[in-house]
């Protein structure tokens, strides 16, 4: 009997998604290596349906296949990230694609999107969109506990007046990566809130990719992310401004522990054509550990010149006045810095969809019991 | 209320303290008891915050020379929670804001460590919302202000008042008021100032720090003791907090000269 030769995972990524796997001297992948999605058996992941036991709320229909596909294309070729390669793997990995047409207030929707602890590569595909009008209250729940990874790339198209509040709470497994890439497009008037809570993965890459795309919209990009032992996350993130009187509220928040790396790259693109912009981006980080290391850099193209573009970055310990006070109250040094630590972490948790509390974000992502 | 034969709380003496290599404190002695009310005045630099940060145990600062005794106990050798669960209470000239940190949850766990050195029973959530309900009267404060985050985003009196919340909650044998008057209004001032009245009592003891006699027209101190170049200069009853308002501080340069010493001033 022939010997079954097992591709190596680096090859078989590689075919999947026909491109070479980013190498280290590209800027985009300049912190991030791939180590631990190489670390994987090279197989598509085997499990139940993640889309197959779903129950929409009124307001939300089901998209045909074909349409789906052209949605998808249309709506990557708006913000340009049809290139990335997260979103090559994605397409060559086999996806299963859930499509979902948003008309009037629709119900909150709620996935969970486990690959639990089966091996291998699960590859998912989000295409909404929301009808002029039309808003949406969405969370996405990641997870895993075993050697596998998740790939989502999320495509959304927001008409005028459109509104979406899009949550993704992502505990992670130290053998587990996730790859999530988010490209979303905005009509005039229309408002998008992207709340993001990632941790504990080994590898994490969030790309969220928004365009105005002929500007005069609301964007609010709300992150968390945590790393801690050898876990690497990154988010490299990117709003451009199509058109003027566009709005960005920007803050991405880290704690890294451990020997955690944590990379942070926002990039906001603002042309000539984008005149009255109004976009600001904080970057903060707590460094709990000496071992851990954060990487943050604002990527600001300015172009037009009557805008209001505030950038900020700080990466901080503990505040010890904060400590102080807490603990001129009777509250010990250790449990002083748990709940300094936890109001870190809610200041963007309190903002995930409302289906998330009931889920205690904060003990998920601390990998505390309540 | 003076009473020689009150317990002493406090015993300060000597005290010296720095901070970084920069001595502040230079010989300081005081002795509180049970009752008083004792003012510390004197102008910027000279030391009264000072006072108070080391009293609570601020890591900045550090102590060179003599002692503190707390109930005749070793102050300067707990660590600050300690100081506040054995009931000395500071309050913040700039209340710190947490972000994140819901006020309720705060004033719960602190009340909890104090109640817990008293040997009485931790509150769960639903019988701590009855106390501090009970409570936000003593400083006529909107319950709204429990569920937002510790003081992030209150004005400077909704901070003030959460101080004394903090007071009214925590039972202080020793309340140290570090200029608990300044950025308020008139009005303010006043429902601060009847807060700390309704708390002081035959068993505790209040320690203001001020600058202006405003505050002391609504607390009336037993002692006003002046400050300066990092001890205390002169002591009198609440007539020398009158004196300071109508001569100023020109005679603490005199004095501190004719002393031989240098009146260096300090932040």
């Amino acid at each position: 009997m022939p010997a079954v030769v097992m591709p190596n995972t680096a090859d078989w990524l590689t075919e999947l998604a026909g491109v070479p796997l980013p190498l280290r001297s590209q800027e985009d992948w300049r912190f991030t290596a791939l180590a631990a999605l190489q670390a994987l058996a090279p197989e598509i992941w085997k499990g139940a349906d993640p889309f197959g036991q779903l129950s929409l709320p009124a307001g939300i229909s089901l998209i045909g296949a074909d349409e789906a596909q052209v949605l998808r294309q249309q709506g990557l070729k708006a913000t340009g990230g049809g290139d990335a390669w997260s979103v090559l793997l994605n397409q060559g990995a086999s996806p299963r694609c859930l499509a979902l047409r948003v008309a009037g207030a629709a119900g909150p929707l709620q996935l969970h999107l486990d690959a639990g602890a089966a091996p291998g590569l699960l590859a998912l595909q989000l295409v909404l969109v929301l009808e002029e009008g039309a808003s949406l209250e969405l969370l996405i729940q990641h997870g895993s506990r075993g050697p596998n990874a998740t790939s989502l790339v999320t495509v959304a198209q927001l008409a005028r007046g459109a509104q979406l509040n899009l949550g993704l709470l992502a505990p992670g497994d130290a053998r587990a990566s996730l790859l999530s890439h988010l490209s979303i497009s905005q009509a005039p008037a229309s408002s998008l809130q992207v709340t993001t809570a990632v941790g504990g993965w080994a590898l994490s890459r969030l790309e969220p990719c928004i365009s105005q795309l002929e500007g005069a919209a609301q964007t609010r990009l709300r992150a968390l992310q945590l790393v801690d032992g050898q876990e690497l996350a990154d988010t490299h993130s990117q709003v451009r401004f199509e058109g003027p009187d566009g709005q960005l509220d920007q803050l991405h928040k880290v704690v890294a522990d451990g020997a955690g790396r944590s990379v942070f790259n926002g990039a906001v693109r603002v042309p000539r054509s984008a005149q009255q912009t109004n976009a600001a981006q904080l970057s903060r980080s707590l460094l709990l550990s000496d071992r851990a290391r954060v990487d943050t850099k604002p990527e600001l193209e300015i172009v037009a010149d009557d805008v209001k573009c505030a950038h900020g970055a700080t990466i901080s310990r503990l505040q010890q006045n904060e400590l102080f006070y807490l603990q001129s109250r009777g509250i010990g040094a250790e449990q002083a810095s748990r709940l300094l630590l936890r109001g870190y972490c809610e200041e963007v948790l309190r903002e995930l969809p409302a289906a998330a509390a009931a889920l205690n974000p904060l003990e998920l992502l601390l990998r505390e019991h309540p | 209320m003076i009473r020689p034969d009150a317990p002493v709380l406090l015993e300060i003496s000597n005290l010296h303290a720095r901070v970084e290599e920069q001595p502040i404190l230079k010989g300081v002695n005081l002795t509180i008891r049970a009752g008083e009310i004792h003012a510390v005045m004197g102008r910027n630099g000279s030391g009264k915050s000072t006072l108070s940060k080391v009293l609570a145990g601020h890591p900045a600062y550090t102590v060179t020379a003599g002692s503190v005794f707390y109930q005749g106990a070793d102050l300067l050798e707990l660590v600050p929670e300690q100081r506040s669960r054995l009931g000395l209470f500071l309050g913040f000239q700039y209340p710190v804001e947490i972000p994140g940190v819901s006020n309720l949850e705060f004033l719960r766990v602190a009340t909890n460590s104090r109640r817990g050195q008293r040997g009485e029973e931790e509150l769960d959530t639903f019988a701590f919302e009855d106390l501090v309900r009970e409570r936000l009267k003593v400083v006529q404060m909107d319950p709204a202000f429990l569920d937002r985050s510790v003081n992030e985003g209150f004005s400077g009196g909704e901070k003030k008042r959460n101080e004394i919340l903090q007071m009214a909650l925590l039972e202080p044998l020793v309340a140290i008021l570090d200029e608990t008057d300044s950025g308020l209004d008139i009005d303010a001032l006043r429902i601060v100032a009847d807060g700390v009245n309704q708390l002081a009592g035959p068993d505790n003891a209040t320690l203001l720090i001020t600058h202006y006699q405003r505050l002391l027209d609504l607390i009336t101190p037993d002692y006003v003791h002046v400050m300066a170049a990092g001890r205390i200069l002169r002591t009198g009853g609440k007539e020398l907090a009158l004196e300071l308002e109508r001569t100023g501080y020109e005679w603490v340069d005199q004095e501190l000269a004719s002393l031989g010493r240098e009146a260096a001033e300090v932040v």
